[in-house]
């Protein structure tokens, strides 16, 4: 009974916490949606021929004036405002999902093996990880957008915008995984069944990703899921910025910075329906990754 | 002591100098300088003599060594794109965004410390549910899109305030100030907040956090045990305690500051230097961008400077530890 009660703590936790509960339905809803855009969307955004001007900058359906097919009104291309923050919350979710991937596998590769060699190599990973801990996240991923523009030739940048991108969201959010996963290899390091594997002769990375990582999960998890929500805001912090992708791919920053141009005009649709999917979005998945936290971390709740 | 601040400030140097070595790097290698200063009508061999005069055919070391001595000069190179020199640009631009950070610090402090400590005091009170439920929802909110929510409010549909630029500026001394007038004041608030926000939900967070440490330790229960008025407990023992962390959050909240800086500016075209290091990143104007990242780096040094001198003056255990 204890050990089921244990084995299914988290699911008890979860079913009890309404915040949780909300926040996951949110975000898997946004979630399926972005899947799912081409299937649902009534219009493609990349695509000229599916829109028409003539339907331009029409009201959400319940405002006067509105055509009912486009339930939340149109820009003033006349794309559906829908098939838009679908499409652009795809972008946002893969970019933010390849990236935190990137950023996962290399943090903790350098944190495992610094833990786990310790020494010069450590030395050498955690005065890297601190350098680019006191520059900020942003005015990296800024730098690396920079020099990628620098380097590139003209003719392929457009094409390499999103791949530039993630890495430059990649590279400044490897930090927090290298360091956690660092800390933990070190606790673990003393314990008996990896001194154990290490006696048997096993290889270090076995003894690495085998033993030791497995038993090192639950912080990393949570980890990834608060720098998620990190990589999302810092794709769409980009691409307001109009560093990030270009106008005819749209991510949710980029509908944010176009909506901006309807500010002091009456439509006000176009620019805070995408907002208010992006904060419902970031605001989702901070909120399970409090939860995760506390789960993982009994002593806080 | 002597020898701790010593260590601190050879600790420095070696960071400036690898800022400086990054930023040369980026001179050098991104793009080519010559390509970038003449035209296409420009032939090879001229193209190779302006190489050779201009030194970029010299060993590695030494091309760095002179780079480096330019920027102890104050000569920081022309910008690719305005051709002006690019120190003048910059120093064109430090008030603003100086002015904006301080009073985003001093707005997240005076907030923050307050808010902090009552919801540790009172964890289980309403008020402090609502802050902390408030702090997650601030936190998740990008920095763009509350600059955007408060032009809106107070910008378009009150119109209280302005929503873009400085406002009117009073000279003093080469400085550009707004301090000195209600119109730069006016617009100043809109951006002070914006670029606040963040930073008090983390003050609010650590205060808290190191509020509820302390008033669990010992002396603070002997405190209690012996009568010490409450309001005295909670500020003279309790929150005196927390200080040294907070101070170093400060230290660190001012890289936030100036990078988040980048963002507020471009949503309130606040022409400061996060809006020249913007600009200077779309045109791919090399020397503005490595010599934004040198001048960041040194207020980050000071910034981190002085807070080790504050650690000595708020602890006194550190200075006792000097005498023996």
């Amino acid at each position: 009974m204890i050990a089921f009660v244990k084995k299914y703590e988290g699911l008890w936790l979860f079913v009890h916490s309404p915040a949780a509960i909300i926040a996951a339905i949110v975000a898997a809803l946004i979630f399926v949606g972005a899947v799912f855009a081409p299937w649902i969307a009534l219009v493609n955004p990349y695509d000229l021929a599916s829109f028409s001007l003539f339907d331009g900058l029409l009201p959400p359906a319940w405002e006067d004036g509105a055509n009912p097919k486009f339930i939340l009104g149109t820009d003033d291309q006349g794309r559906d405002m829908i098939s838009s923050i679908l499409y652009g919350a795809r972008l946002s979710l893969v970019i933010g999902l390849s990236a935190l991937s990137i950023a996962a596998v290399l943090g903790v590769g350098l944190g495992l093996a610094a833990g786990y060699y310790g020494g010069r190599f450590d030395a050498i990973v955690m005065r890297i990880a601190d350098v680019q801990l006191a520059l900020p996240a942003i005015l990296t991923a800024l730098l690396i957008d920079g020099i990628a523009r620098g380097i590139l030739p003209a003719s392929i940048q457009q094409d390499l915008r999103v791949a530039v991108l993630t890495l430059a969201i990649a590279l400044s959010l490897w930090v927090n995984f290298a360091r956690t996963a660092r800390a933990s290899t070190f606790l673990q390091m003393n314990k008996e069944y990896v001194q154990a594997a290490i006696m048997m002769g096993q290889r270090p990375t076995r003894v690495m990703f085998v033993h030791i990582l497995p038993n090192i999960l639950g912080p990393l998890l949570v980890i990834m899921t608060v720098d998620l929500a990190s990589a999302i805001l810092l794709e769409a912090t980009l691409s307001f910025l109009g560093i990030g992708l270009p106008a005819d791919s749209p991510s949710l920053g980029t509908l944010i910075r176009i909506g901006m141009q309807f500010l002091l005009s009456g439509e006000w649709w176009i620019l805070w329906i995408p907002t208010l999917f992006l904060v419902a979005l970031v605001v989702s998945i901070n909120i399970l990754g409090d939860f995760l936290r506390d789960v993982f971390n009994p002593r806080l709740r | 002591m002597v020898y701790f601040i010593l260590k601190r400030m050879v600790q420095s140097v070696f960071v400036m100098l690898a800022v400086a070595f990054l930023a040369f790097s980026l001179f050098r290698f991104v793009g080519d300088p010559i390509t970038q200063m003449t035209g296409v009508e420009t032939s090879v061999k001229d193209q190779e003599r302006l190489r050779e005069e201009l030194g970029l055919n010299d060993p590695f070391i030494y091309q760095f060594t002179r780079f480096t001595g330019d920027l102890l000069k104050g000569d920081f190179g022309f910008s690719y794109r305005t051709r002006q020199p690019v120190a003048k640009m910059i120093a064109s631009r430090i008030p603003a965004t100086l002015e904006l950070g301080v009073v985003a610090l001093i707005i997240s402090l005076l907030v923050g410390i307050p808010a902090g400590v009552y919801t540790a005091l009172k964890p289980r009170g309403v008020l402090t549910q609502t802050i902390l439920m408030t702090t997650l929802v601030g936190v998740s909110i990008p920095t763009f899109v509350i600059g955007i929510m408060l032009i809106f409010i107070f910008g378009v549909q009150l119109g209280w305030l302005p929503t873009f630029g400085r406002g009117g500026t009073v000279q003093i001394g080469g400085w550009e100030s707004s301090l000195f007038s209600v119109d730069g004041w006016r617009a100043l608030l809109l951006p002070a907040i914006t670029l606040g926000v963040y930073q008090l939900t983390l003050t609010m967070r650590l205060v808290r956090a190191e509020m509820t440490e302390v008033m669990r330790s010992d002396y603070i229960r002997f405190a209690m045990a012996r009568g010490v008025p409450t309001a005295s407990l909670h500020y003279r023992h309790a929150l005196a305690n927390t200080m040294v962390p907070v101070i170093t959050i400060i230290g660190l909240q001012f890289g936030g500051v100036i990078a988040f800086s980048i963002v507020t500016e471009s949503v309130f075209q606040w022409p400061g230097m996060g809006l020249l290091f913007l600009e200077s990143i779309r045109f791919v104007d090399i020397p503005v961008m490595g010599v934004y990242l040198v001048v960041i780096a040194f207020f980050f040094v000071l910034v981190n400077l002085v807070v080790d001198l504050l650690y000595v003056a708020i602890d006194p255990r550190l200075r006792i530890k000097d005498v023996s």
